[in-house]
């Protein structure tokens, strides 16, 4: 990928990330997320990760994104815009994000390969799909099912949250 | 030329704003939203390191690859989860504000 698409892709989430925090409406903020994600699809795309960039896709601004609008348009997002910010509070937040900032570039800096491009792939007659599914039933089977299991108690737990108390 | 640098440093960007939404913010939709764009700035730095680490055979290393996987279905049933208990949340105490929230405050 050119220079010049990656630093659009990569502008595009970092603003679109930050405007998720920035906004005050919900909705703003969740449409917000969907942009970035979507930039963040196509930076995993231009990393030759085509199966991770289509489900982040599909899973992130598909579905979890439709969540998120559901619960936004369920409750009440009103009140929200009326409540004053306390700014001292605020400053603290954010100064501590900028320290952490500072050093994880600080770190990056001092990494040696940092500095280096990406090594050349060779012309592959498989899909990474292939790649990916080999690896999840082969050397990840354990891992991959304790995964079912952890989604399927996701899923009994929603639904034992979301149901209404009997009185 | 882009660098593996240029990548990690947007990676560090994205979690830097995530972060600052998780401890600025006092809506927890806005927290939650937050934490899935941390959880994306990790999966951003795992996937280049995965393109940057090119295999003999000339093709990534797809360990990173399905990390991310599994990172994506665990961040999916996180914010289930977590969605049911804001609106369960929300049925008790008619508030998604976490300063409203002090029953376990010490």
């Amino acid at each position: 990928m050119s220079p010049f698409l990656f630093w659009i892709f990569a502008v595009l989430t970092v603003v679109f990330g930050g405007a998720v925090v920035l906004n005050r409406n919900p909705v703003a903020s969740a449409l917000s997320l969907v942009v970035s994600f979507l930039g963040l699809s196509a930076l995993f795309m231009s990393l030759d990760a085509f199966f991770i960039g289509i489900i982040q896709v599909l899973v992130y601004a598909g579905a979890v994104m439709v969540l998120f609008l559901f619960i936004v348009m369920l409750l009440d997002i009103r009140v929200e815009e009326r409540r004053r910010i306390n700014w001292l509070a605020a400053a603290g937040g954010v100064g501590v994000a900028v320290i952490l900032l500072i050093q994880i570039y600080v770190v990056i800096g001092h990494f040696q390969s940092a500095r280096r491009t990406f090594p050349p792939l060779a012309a592959s007659t498989t899909d990474d799909v292939w790649h990916i599914g080999r690896l999840l039933f082969s050397n990840y089977n354990l891992p991959f099912q304790i995964i079912g299991v952890l989604v399927l108690v996701a899923t009994i737990g929603v639904v034992l949250l979301s149901r209404r108390e009997p009185r | 030329m882009i660098t593996l640098g240029d990548y990690l440093v947007v990676s560090a960007i994205l979690f830097t704003i995530g972060f600052a939404g998780v401890m600025v913010r006092r809506n927890l939709i806005i927290i939650l939203m937050s934490l899935e764009l941390m959880l994306n700035a990790a999966n951003l730095s795992l996937v280049a390191f995965s393109r940057f680490r090119v295999g003999a055979n000339g093709l990534p290393d797809y360990n990173a690859q399905v990390f991310v996987f599994f990172v994506i279905t665990v961040a999916a049933a996180e914010v289930a989860v977590g969605l049911a208990l804001l609106v369960a949340l929300y049925r008790a105490r008619q508030t998604t504000d976490v300063a409203d929230i002090t029953s376990l405050k010490f």
